[in-house]
């Protein structure tokens, strides 16, 4: 806000300018608002202080793992065994990758499909209902799903394919659970994103003689892909980032594998397994552990900012 | 026209097909989420079949059972049947006169009785397959008594963490969680509402307060295992001498004088929760009408007076209601406190903040983990109560909120 003050004019007398002095209030500074002021400052400051917090300590310990290990061999080595001195993200990586596509693969047409329906076909009122009980599977508990994955989707999985394709802990039944778990997150930004779309759009499909699906699907969908695009990025980092479904449920041990029904530690399973345990500060494990966390933080943070970018760069615009 | 008749009804034929795919993903989305809650209640409840290594009816004195009998009768049946030196440990401990009655009967059971589960079944097969159930027991386990038995019962919630499954209880978690949760509380709520104070009413358009809103929507996306690391980095390490409680000359036998206390996690999840507290506060605020502002200042109030008189009282129901399910969210959390260095097993309550600690996540999570079947049954019995906890929660803010708009 600016303040504008007021100089007082040469030709006011002496008494005039002691009289604004003391009842100008806009002149007096009050203590106790910039006190505030400051204070709240600071709690908004606390924010960045944690992104500085989160990016000094990760390099800190990186660099101390990167001064024993060379950084090629971390990205191209093909196996991580600490105890032989191993390090190489591949394994663990590839695991992530397994894991996160398996959700995208269940997650993506599942919830795309359902925020279709709810902002297209379903009436007001069923929506209504349909709505708070797909935020409620949102806002379930991790650790449940990891449950949920260990003691009825591995066994579902083993009962279809047989068991001795399916092995207890496989990376598979980890992925489908969290595709589970994001369909929600998927349905309601796509949801969001299509019932922005104006109807003027819709009318005028129709008006062409168009049907409710190719409506759906030509006019409508195209309209709010920026949206959608925009939830899937953050759907993926997401799945990127899910840790106690994979820690349960995907198995222990890094396994460069690309059969989804064998066992493989993705890199927060490993980060979890690691300082779950008796863990030395300043060991090479612990160490590592920190390099994951940092590679970990890059590819979420990057897909974040891209899927802002996204929104921004191709959001359509209607008056 | 017969061709345009004939496209028409291809047109409307895949129209009709896709309409059915959109709404069977929907019912698949609900499906998942019933077939979830069934197969926790699958495991919480359900048969048991129970060995004992001496049938009670065997200990009743005079044809008395044992759940009648005299106290006196009980310790003699004690002294009969444990050995020497656990029945002189057991009376070192206390007396005997000074115990009561039911502790010593629980000890009768526990220590001669001792009922083992040697096999459970899901619920599934408890209501629909009762007769192969019984037919199973009588074949492969011919002294266990079958009884239907909630995983989830009173003394679940009362009784401390134990390394055998049927003895085992929450209360060590459920008072873990609550003491962190507080922490969390303490920690986020004022900071948070205070961050969406200064974005919303202070903040002019410039730099740095960019950066900070762009910031704070990037910190929401972070994944929580990385939260983690930074409470262990900074929490427990660098911050040890505060978070062990070693400053405040706090540091007793069971606090063992490391940072894995309940204050480093309560302010881990207070870091995680924060840039959701401050973004649901954002909104709250930014629905305040702007009028109520323009009449606050009109009258000669300054900033902070507007704010803490008009703004927050009309946005406290909003902030509220966010805030509340911010804190939903941090009570399931369970990956970043295992990094940040949950106890695997204590017996004992916590005492403060900085006792050692675990939660009711991290608790069904070391459950889940284990191999044998009756632990299963336990972590579904501890997701049981955690739902609960998450469903009153949600139920507060509802009310909260409902209460709120009614008064302004």
């Amino acid at each position: 806000m600016t303040q504008q003050i007021e100089i007082p004019s040469p030709s006011t007398t002496t008494i005039e300018a002691g009289y604004n002095r003391t009842n100008d209030l806009r002149k007096r500074r009050r203590l106790g608002e910039t006190v505030i002021q400051t204070l709240l400052f600071l709690a908004g400051g606390i924010s960045i202080l944690t992104t500085v917090g989160i990016v000094y300590e990760l390099s800190k310990e990186s660099v101390h793992f990167l001064s024993q290990v060379s950084l090629i061999e971390f990205f191209t080595h093909a196996k991580w065994n600490p105890q032989l001195g191993n390090f190489g993200i591949l394994p663990l990586l590839n695991a992530t990758l397994m894991t996160s596509t398996t959700a995208m693969l269940v997650a993506l047409p599942m919830g795309l499909s359902i925020a279709i329906y709810l902002s297209e076909y379903a009436t007001p009122k069923a929506s209504s209902i349909l709505k708070p009980i797909l935020e409620v599977l949102a806002g379930i508990p991790t650790v449940v799903y990891g449950y949920f994955a260990l003691t009825f989707m591995t066994p579902l999985l083993r009962s279809v394919l047989g068991k001795d394709v399916v092995e207890i802990y496989n990376t598979a039944s980890a992925g489908i659970v969290i595709g589970i778990l994001i369909i929600p997150m998927v349905s309601s930004m796509s949801e969001d994103a299509l019932s922005a779309v104006p109807r003027a759009l819709r009318e005028a499909s129709y008006g062409l003689g168009a049907t409710k699906l190719e409506t759906a699907i030509k006019v409508v969908l195209p309209a709010a892909i920026s949206g959608i695009v925009a939830a899937f990025i953050v759907a993926i980092s997401r799945a990127i980032g899910e840790t106690m479904i994979v820690a349960i449920a995907a198995g222990a041990g890094p396994n460069l594998t690309f059969n989804p029904f064998l066992p493989a530690e993705t890199m927060t399973g490993h980060i979890v397994r690691i300082s779950g345990g008796d863990l030395s500060y300043n060991s090479i494990d612990y160490n590592s552990i920190f390099a994951i966390g940092l590679f970990l933080f890059f590819i979420t943070l990057s897909l974040n900012i891209i899927s802002q970018r996204v929104v921004r760069r191709f959001r359509e615009v209607y008056e | 026209m017969s061709e345009f008749k004939a496209n028409l009804d291809i047109r409307h034929r895949a129209g009709h097909i896709w309409r059915n795919i959109f709404r069977a993903s929907t019912v698949f989305g609900i499906l998942a989420l019933i077939v979830l809650l069934l197969n926790i209640a699958n495991s919480a409840f359900g048969y048991v079949a129970i060995e004992n290594d001496i049938n009670p009816a065997d200990l009743a004195i005079n044809s008395i059972p044992i759940e009648q009998l005299h106290q006196v009768d009980l310790v003699w049946i004690l002294e009969q049947n444990v050995s020497a030196g656990l029945f002189r440990r057991l009376e070192s401990e206390m007396p005997w006169e000074e115990r009561a009655r039911e502790e010593i009967y629980d000890l009768v059971v526990e220590r001669v009785v001792n009922p083992q589960v040697v096999h459970t079944w899901p619920l599934g097969g408890s209501l629909f397959h009762r007769a192969e159930i019984q037919a199973e027991v009588a074949a492969k386990f011919p002294g266990a008594t079958l009884e239907f038995r909630s995983w989830l019962t009173g003394d679940f919630l009362t009784t401390p963490q134990s390394p055998e499954a049927d003895r085992a209880g929450v209360r060590t978690a459920i008072l873990g969680s609550g003491w962190t949760i507080a922490i969390t509380i303490l920690f986020a709520f004022p900071l948070g509402v205070g961050a969406a104070i200064y974005l919303e009413e202070y903040a002019s358009d410039n730099r740095l307060n960019r950066v900070i809103q762009t910031n704070i929507n990037n910190l929401a996306g972070v994944p929580s295992i990385i939260y983690g690391m930074l409470g262990l980095a900074i929490f427990v390490r660098a911050l040890e001498p505060f978070t062990s409680g070693a400053i405040f000359g706090a540091v007793d036998d069971t606090a063992t004088a490391s940072g894995r206390t309940i204050i480093s996690a309560g302010m881990t999840l207070g870091l995680l929760i924060l840039p959701l507290i401050i973004i649901n506060a954002q909104e709250a605020i930014k629905a305040v009408s702007n009028s109520l502002r323009q009449a606050s200042y009109g009258m000669g109030a300054t900033r902070w007076q507007t704010v803490w008189h008009h703004v927050l009282p009309n946005a406290i129901s909003g902030i509220l209601t966010g805030t509340i399910l911010a804190i939903s969210r941090a009570i399931g959390e369970t990956a970043p406190l295992v990094v940040v260095g949950a106890s695997t097993f204590i017996t004992f309550d916590p005492e403060g903040p900085f006792s050692k600690f675990t939660t009711l996540p991290i608790q069904i999570y070391q459950w889940t983990a284990r191999p044998q079947a009756e632990f299963r049954n336990i972590a579904a019995a501890a997701i049981l109560v955690l739902l609960a906890m998450l469903l009153s929660m949600n139920a507060a803010a509802v009310v909260l909120r409902n209460r709120y708009n009614r008064k302004i």
